[in-house]
């Protein structure tokens, strides 16, 4: 009954924001401790530093220029490389692990789903020091290098960008096997079945039916790996060298450290730029239903 | 298919592995009775025993679980206001709050830290509890008003109809209807923010003054200073707590009804 | 279509205690956008009747339900219950209860608490709330499934405790928003017969909106058909099938035979009927008053009203003839398609045991009495 519908939404329209107000303090708080301090970050970067370490409100382009000093560039560059390496990585692991999720028999799905989904969401900081212990040099992964017999002395594992990135993407893979899930899921298992009976090979069928039908999920998935890889900070302090500095390390570098804030203010924005073209790109591309990015 | 899934199943089980390894090993060395070395020694339970005896780490749970309290008390009201405020707004301005609200959560948490920070600083606000607080509310007023307003897009407008014409007011269909279908998903939201805000490190870490160190930072100073025992107590005491927290909020968002 | 002469319905419905009508709508108007939904429909409604509006997807009966329930104001007009204008009163304040599509049963609630809910928010007391749910329990026949949640019933027993829920706090007017829609065929059967029970034990008034013409026809005593916002007819059952206003109220409820033609020529007590399609003879209709001669119009006939035989029939009736085109057997009775002159076909029926008489290929004569058709002028 199209038309008679439209009788159900037009009350709640006509006597509209009856109880809008309702909104009004979270909105005011998000507004004062949010937005306002987003600006000063936004207005400080334009600043300079004083002699002390404090603000001196006079405008000019310096902090942005400064980043273009090789040092910066390098940093901002292996950041980016990381991350996406990390959501490359997450790709090969994650994919299969949906796909085996979204084909197990229904009333295992959402178990399987709560299983990946657990590590997440305990303290990130523990998780990472979880891997300082895998990757110490009598850590268990060395010992277990050495008990294979693949290795004749302890490796250095700890401090390196390669234990960054295993660190990155212990964190983040739940992120995209949640939307690569959904996507396998609404996947018809008939279409699979239909490419073999037209004499599709196996690789043949994950490269012309499974993939670009599971498109939107594996962009959302990316996407959702790299934001927050991109902004990480506990990781590379904690597993990386003083040589696998991220933006987020830097950026609390210059705050704590050597108290230029702002430049620190000025890398900020380079960052949270990168960070809105991604999520720009994501909601370009994710459907209406699939919700906003619950969770963190 | 067979041959395919076989393939798959491997990589998933190295996947699984991968995510429970290091949590796993991590808990077993919590017990175990060596000092400084990986091999075990035998188990013993005298790690989580010193944590007991540590004033300063005490002192940082107790303020851990004040911030999360009182943060939670403070995000679920807002949060849970600002769902049913934006019920009634037209659909376009909907939308475009809902995009807002995932800038808090999108937003790079050392952004976030360092931009409170700098507000604090520049009107002159001393860092501690309080500053810490107020910005835990930031990251969990998204978090608790996305919850709950899933739900209450789940829930049938006839009903609170249906209500009104049995003769409830506004603040009756609220109380009797509105409310008790929403508890799911508020108590949702009150376990998710008091899990996020407990384990919360970089807000905490730009916004915290002398005095104010919560668990997160006392681990963090802890692991910088050197690897002991006792961190691996305390991070499988944290693991397990959050992971109660989670399995328990997803319990409830789960349950119909 | 069997089912219509056995209606209990009678043709003058309830006679009233009292001049004031229970429901009284004025002229209301509601535009959702440009459009009209709800087109200056008015009508009255008399205690203890079962008055439905009946109309297709999109008429704007349930605008006018939601008019009546509160939920909607109307552009212009006035609503009116016991004589007092419903303007501006909040539908928690209507003396009036929806029995909702979906049901729209609390999911939190046990059935018991779901009929209490109203009695509750007018704060009536603890005992006497316990007693009335009870009563409105044993109406609809769920005494026993008091502690049972909604989730745990079957879809009949959702609809009854709707009802119930509506019912225990003793509305004014019960307003069901197709009551019966969302239940199988044969359950439907059965709750059309039982909630007209109900409703005559309780002398309920009851304002039913449905699409289904059966069902409205056997457990109305009045009913209005509605069509683009507005109301075409208003009347009983039998008033409105056998003397349909216009085309529409002619076809929504029921098959009807129809030829384009025109009326002329007053012979002896009637006019004469000219069909558009020069292979059907003219013949005497009764045409109402408003029929001026050489106006186009249709004719139209119920399948129940035309004979069939093989022999041309003697005597005053009008015959056509036609061929059978198909035969459908539908268990209690059997339809033909008939073809009639060049492009028409025509639905008649047979009731009752046997092999059917008339196979296809038949040449068959048509034949009525010329007070069974209908003439509308155009």
């Amino acid at each position: 009954m199209p038309s008679e519908d439209v009788s159900h939404v037009a009350p709640a329209a006509q006597d509209s924001c009856r109880s809008c107000w309702l909104a009004v303090p979270g909105l005011l708080w998000l507004a004062l401790f949010f937005l306002v301090p987003l600006v000063l970050v936004f207005a400080i970067s334009f600043a300079s530093r004083g002699t002390y370490g404090g603000i001196v409100w006079e405008f000019t382009w310096a902090n942005y220029v400064d980043l273009l000093h090789p040092l910066y560039g390098k940093i901002l560059g292996q950041s980016l490389w990381y991350a996406t390496l990390t959501t490359a990585i997450c790709f090969l692991l994650g994919f299969p692990l949906a796909y085996v999720i979204a084909r197990s028999p229904a009333r295992w799905q959402p178990v399987l789903l709560l299983l990946v989904m657990l590590p997440f969401w305990t303290n990130f900081l523990v998780r990472t020091y979880a891997w300082m212990i895998m990757l110490r040099h009598d850590g268990l992964a060395n010992n277990l290098l050495l008990a294979l017999g693949l290795i004749t002395e302890p490796l250095e594992l700890l401090y390196t960008p390669m234990a960054v990135v295993i660190g990155l993407v212990y964190g983040y893979l739940p992120f995209m096997v949640l939307p690569l899930y959904v996507a396998v899921e609404r996947l018809d298992p008939v279409l699979v079945e239909a490419a073999w009976d037209l004499y599709a090979s196996r690789w043949a069928v994950a490269t012309r039916v499974v993939i670009p039908l599971t498109m939107p999920g594996i962009v959302g998935g990316c996407i959702l790996v790299f934001i927050p890889s991109i902004g990480s900070f506990i990781t590379p302090d904690l597993l990386g060298g003083a040589r696998s500095m991220m933006i987020g390390n830097l950026i609390q570098h210059e705050y704590l450290v050597v108290r230029d804030w702002p430049l620190g203010s000025a890398v900020s924005f380079v960052l949270m730029a990168i960070v809105m073209a991604a999520v720009v790109l994501y909601y370009r591309q994710a459907s209406p239903g699939d919700g906003p990015l619950e969770g963190r | 298919m067979k041959q395919r899934s076989l393939g798959l199943n491997a990589v998933s089980l190295l996947a699984m592995l991968f995510l429970y390894g290091p949590i796993i090993v991590l808990v077993l060395y919590s017990f175990n009775a060596a000092h400084l070395s990986m091999t075990w020694r035998g188990a013993t339970l005298k790690w989580y025993a010193a944590l007991v005896h540590d004033e300063a780490l005490l002192a940082a749970t107790a303020n851990s679980l004040l911030i999360a309290l009182v943060s939670t008390i403070g995000a679920t009201g807002l949060g849970g206001l600002l769902a049913l405020g934006m019920e009634q707004m037209p659909h376009r301005r909907q939308q475009l709050l809902e995009g807002g609200l995932v800038l808090p959560l999108v937003i790079p948490e050392v952004m976030m830290g360092v931009a409170l920070m700098l507000l604090f600083v520049t009107v002159h606000v001393p860092l501690g509890l309080t500053t810490v607080i107020l910005g835990h509310i930031v990251f969990n007023i998204p978090l608790v008003t996305i919850m709950i307003r899933t739900r209450l897009r789940k829930l049938d407008p006839v009903l609170r109809e249906a209500a009104a014409d049995l003769g409830a007011d506004s603040w009756q269909v609220c109380r009797h209807v509105t409310l008790p279908l929403l508890r799911p998903a508020i108590w949702g939201a009150v376990l998710v923010a008091f899990t996020v805000s407990l384990d919360d490190f970089l807000v905490t870490f730009f916004t915290a003054g002398p005095g104010s160190t919560t668990l997160p930072l006392k681990v963090y100073s802890m692991i910088k200073s050197g690897v002991t025992p006792e961190i691996n107590a305390l991070s499988a005491l944290l693991l397990v707590v959050s992971m109660i927290g989670v399995a328990a909020s997803l319990y409830l968002q789960r349950r119909e009804v | 279509m069997a089912t219509f002469s056995t209606s209990p319905v009678s043709a003058s419905g309830p006679s009233l205690s009292s001049t004031v009508p229970t429901i009284d709508i004025r002229a209301i108007v509601r535009h959702h956008g440009p459009v009209a939904a709800v087109d200056h429909v008015s009508f009255q409604v008399r205690r203890g009747e079962f008055f439905s509006i009946l109309g297709p997807s999109g008429a704007g009966k349930t605008s006018v339900l939601r008019i009546v329930a509160g939920f909607e104001d109307p552009d212009a007009g006035d609503v009116l219950i016991d004589g007092r204008s419903m303007l501006g009163v909040p539908p928690n304040r209507r003396p009036v209860n929806l029995v909702f599509q979906s049901y729209a049963l609390f999911p939190h609630l046990t059935v018991f608490e779901n009929v209490a809910f109203g009695l509750r928010m007018r704060r009536v007391p603890a005992a006497l709330i316990a007693e009335q749910v009870e009563q409105a329990l044993a109406m609809v026949k769920l005494v026993g499934k008091e502690r049972r949640k909604p989730a745990q019933l079957s879809g009949g027993e959702q609809q009854r405790v709707a009802l119930a829920r509506a019912l225990v706090n003793k509305p004014a007017v019960v307003l069901l928003d197709e009551p019966l829609a969302a239940l199988d065929q044969q359950l439907r059967q059965a709750m059309q017969v039982e909630l007209k029970s109900i409703q005559e034990q309780a002398g309920l008034t009851c304002v039913c909106v449905t699409h289904h013409q059966e069902e409205a026809m056997m457990m109305s005593d009045r009913i209005a058909v509605m069509h683009q916002g507005r109301m075409w007819q208003v009347g009983t059952p039998r008033d409105v099938y056998e003397n349909p206003r216009n085309l529409f109220v002619s076809r929504f409820l029921g098959v009807s035979n129809e030829l384009p033609g025109r009326v002329d020529d007053v012979v002896e007590d009637g006019h004469l009927f000219h069909p558009a399609d020069d292979q059907v003879p003219a013949f005497p209709v009764h045409a109402g008053s408003e029929a001026s001669p050489g106006g186009s119009a249709t004719w139209s006939i119920r399948p129940e009203r035309l004979r069939m035989s093989r022999e041309r029939p003697a005597g005053r009736d009008a015959v056509l003839n036609g061929f059978i085109e198909k035969v459908l057997f539908a268990g209690s009775e059997t339809k033909y398609l008939v073809r009639v002159g060049r492009d028409r076909l025509w639905e008649a029926r047979t009731t009752g045991a046997g092999e059917s008489p008339h196979a296809p290929g038949d040449a068959v004569f048509l034949h009525w009495a010329p007070g069974d058709g209908r003439v509308f002028v155009e």
